[in-house]
């Protein structure tokens, strides 16, 4: 995967693009991603990809004009246009599949396919989506991960949280990262989405983690019954970071809007 | 100098075991620890105290804003002072104060302290805190890294309601009103004394020197430790090239208890003491700071949150670590006049905030304190800067004539003049 930077209306964008076939959008969740996600090596195999960041993502610009959903989309919106893509198939993690759901509620002609991997954007009151913001670091892994010893060496791995500099940096990332995050997902992270998700047109794919204990599998149900045709694959052992803990498994279901 | 006298309200039941059993005093509360009944004599007794602090040569009484809090019972302190406004006299009503970004519109706040420094007769200084995150974010819902620039803008509308004298419309982007015209407008002109409760961001110190607003540290760690922070304060003054370092600029709340002696200052106070500072300020970490409610550059200089624990986790603080580390200052009148001298000088700092009623302390011994600190400490200390004794931009600036509460005539002397009108 290549970092490289596209300049829209509101910001530069960082990006990371690599891999060869039909154009594919990938929009991460609050968490971030990385260079060496596994997910986006799998997804390379198959497709073009091409994953930007939310400003102040990573090394990325902040956006501060960037405050609430229909910013964020028409955003999303004219990164796809700067990157001189038609119709790819879009693809968002939580976060990246709220804004996904919405890109494709808004303008239903634009986006014809589809995947939404855990995506946040719904709130039940019985099944309350978990709150991230308030979680330390060391509660991280049981929350994302179906296999909470994994998860911990995945995240954990190379943290110095006892180092002042280094908690300097990381308290500095989590500030600019969360930061934006919380624009679209706090206190609750729902923006009026079941409202406009009857606009869809696109194939949409939903993926869930059977174990996903920040967005409960209850809610593929519920953005199955908002959205029209929506097909659901349930992906047993797996998290909330269901396409890092089954990579293969995730990019499969994703193969079936090709 | 000015030496406000003020009350955080806390809950003084908390049991012996809080911080074992709960894992925070903020945000998610066990609410079965609050007793509606209990707290009928809690709250009386705590505004009687506030009352008390104004007969025995305070400058000022304080009350201030937190949410679903153990150590603060007291979401809205302008109810407080409302209360306030009508019992006491002379002393100013220092709120500091109502977290602007919290109401809808804000001009409810505009219209509030217009109230309160009416009927207190301009007694009013007014603060204007961002919140902590606990109470800003997590109780009241804002989103963190919009926080700052609604604070501004419902900064600015309230300024703007109170110094304009006709109807205005105000286009923000968090409040839209077609008319704003406040009614009624405080006494005070332009508008009451501003105060602003920080925590070390460079942009509060920027927005304070600014505006002439005074920057309030309000810690609980007392003056050892505020060192750094107050001098980045006065340092931006400096390089911000503001007029004067008048030190009515700044103020810092500091932990109080006075006796007799310095044994006798621990054996009375040492219980209430350690109450407050092992139980009442066991926050979840959590809830200290959520990401994007400081900025960056605020991150960036270190300034970390009071409320986040020591990093090798909560240990049991003794007496002797407050004392000596200055988080309280207690003793004879001698040994903390002494103390509150090397505060006042090494911080620079013209207002104090006193806190006197500590954790679950009792009222006499709140009020013995109280009044060996109004009498035997704080003349002592009164006249520390007398090259800035008429810098009166800090401070509320009451109308001369006022009247006090309970002037009506006698149902007799009604009854009269209600006949010589009919006759």
């Amino acid at each position: 995967m290549q970092l490289k930077t596209i300049k829209t209306h509101r910001a530069p964008v960082r990006y990371f693009e690599g891999g060869k076939g039909q154009p594919l959008v990938f929009l991460h969740g609050a968490g971030g991603i990385a260079a060496d996600d596994p997910f986006l090596a799998k997804l390379a195999e198959s497709f073009h990809v091409y994953a930007p960041l939310v400003p102040g993502y990573v090394d990325s610009e902040e956006c501060h004009e960037i405050r609430d959903m229909l910013d964020f989309t028409l955003h999303t919106l004219d990164v796809v246009d700067a990157l001189g893509l038609k119709d790819p198939i879009l693809v968002g993690h939580s976060m990246g599949g709220m804004i996904a759901a919405e890109m494709a509620a808004v303008c239903p002609n634009e986006v014809s396919r589809m995947a939404l991997i855990a995506p946040s954007g719904l709130w039940l009151d019985d099944h309350p989506v978990a709150d991230i913001f308030t979680k330390l670091p060391y509660e991280m892994p049981a929350l994302l991960f179906h296999d909470e010893e994994a998860g911990k060496a995945r995240l954990t791995t190379g943290l110095a949280l006892d180092d002042p500099k280094f908690l300097q940096n990381f308290l500095v990332t989590n500030a600019r990262q969360l930061g934006m995050a919380g624009r679209l997902l706090f206190p609750i992270p729902e923006r009026g989405l079941s409202e406009r998700l009857y606009r869809v047109k696109a194939k949409t794919i939903l993926v869930w983690g059977d174990s996903d204990r920040v967005v409960s599998p209850v809610y593929a149900h519920e953005f199955k019954r908002l959205i029209k045709g929506a097909q659901l694959v349930s992906i047993p052992e797996a998290g909330h970071l269901v396409q890092l803990e089954k990579p293969r498994e995730t990019a499969a279901a994703i193969q079936r809007l090709v | 100098m000015k030496f406000t006298w003020f009350n955080l309200m806390p809950w003084p039941y908390l049991p012996d075991d809080f911080r074992e059993k709960n894992r925070s005093v903020w945000v998610d509360i066990d609410q079965a620890l609050f007793d509606p009944e209990k707290s009928h004599e809690v709250y009386n007794t705590y505004m009687d105290l506030l009352e008390y602090a104004g007969t025995v040569g305070f400058d000022g009484i304080g009350v201030n804003e937190h949410h679903q809090n153990g150590y603060g019972i007291m979401p809205s302190p302008n109810i407080i002072s409302a209360g306030l406004a009508r019992r006491t006299k002379d002393v100013a009503l220092v709120v500091l104060g109502n977290s602007i970004a919290l109401y809808n519109p804000p001009v409810r706040v505009a219209e509030e302290f217009a109230m309160l420094d009416c009927i207190s007769g301009g007694r009013l200084v007014a603060g204007f805190p961002v919140g902590t995150s606990m109470d800003t974010n997590y109780c009241y819902g804002q989103i963190p890294s919009l926080t700052r620039e609604k604070y501004q803008e419902a900064h600015d509308l309230i300024i703007k309601a109170w110094t304009t004298r006709e109807p205005f419309a105000f286009n923000g982007r968090y409040t839209k009103l077609r008319y704003v015209n406040l009614w009624p407008r405080p006494i005070q002109q332009p508008h009451p004394p501003i105060h602003i409760p920080g925590g070390g961001s460079v942009e509060t110190y920027d927005f304070c020197i600014d505006n002439t607003y005074s920057y309030s540290y309000l810690s609980f760690s007392g003056y050892i430790r505020a060192q750094a922070l107050m001098k980045g304060y006065w340092d931006r003054v400096a390089e911000r090239g503001a007029p004067d370092t008048s030190p009515y600029r700044a103020g810092f709340a500091q932990t109080i208890c006075v006796a007799e002696s310095d044994e006798e200052a621990e054996r009375l106070y040492s219980e209430h003491i350690l109450y407050f500072y092992n139980r009442c300020l066991h926050v979840y970490a959590g809830f200290a700071d959520a990401p994007g409610y400081r900025t960056i550059k605020t991150i960036q200089t270190g300034a970390l949150s009071q409320y986040a624990p020591p990093r090798a986790g909560y240990s049991k603080l003794t007496w002797k670590d407050l004392i000596d580390g200055g988080h309280v200052i207690a003793g004879s009148p001698e040994t903390v006049r002494q103390r509150m001298e090397d505060l006042i000088r090494s911080l620079h700092v013209g207002n104090i905030f006193c806190l006197m009623h500590v954790g679950n302390m009792p009222k006499e011994k709140c009020m013995y304190s109280t009044k060996l600190f109004g009498e035997k400490v704080l003349p002592k200390l009164r006249n520390m800067f007398p090259e800035f004794a008429d810098d009166g931009r800090f401070w509320c600036k009451p109308m001369k004539q006022r009247v006090a509460a309970g002037r009506l005539p006698s149902d007799r002397d009604a009854a009269e003049a209600v006949s010589r009108v009919t006759a």
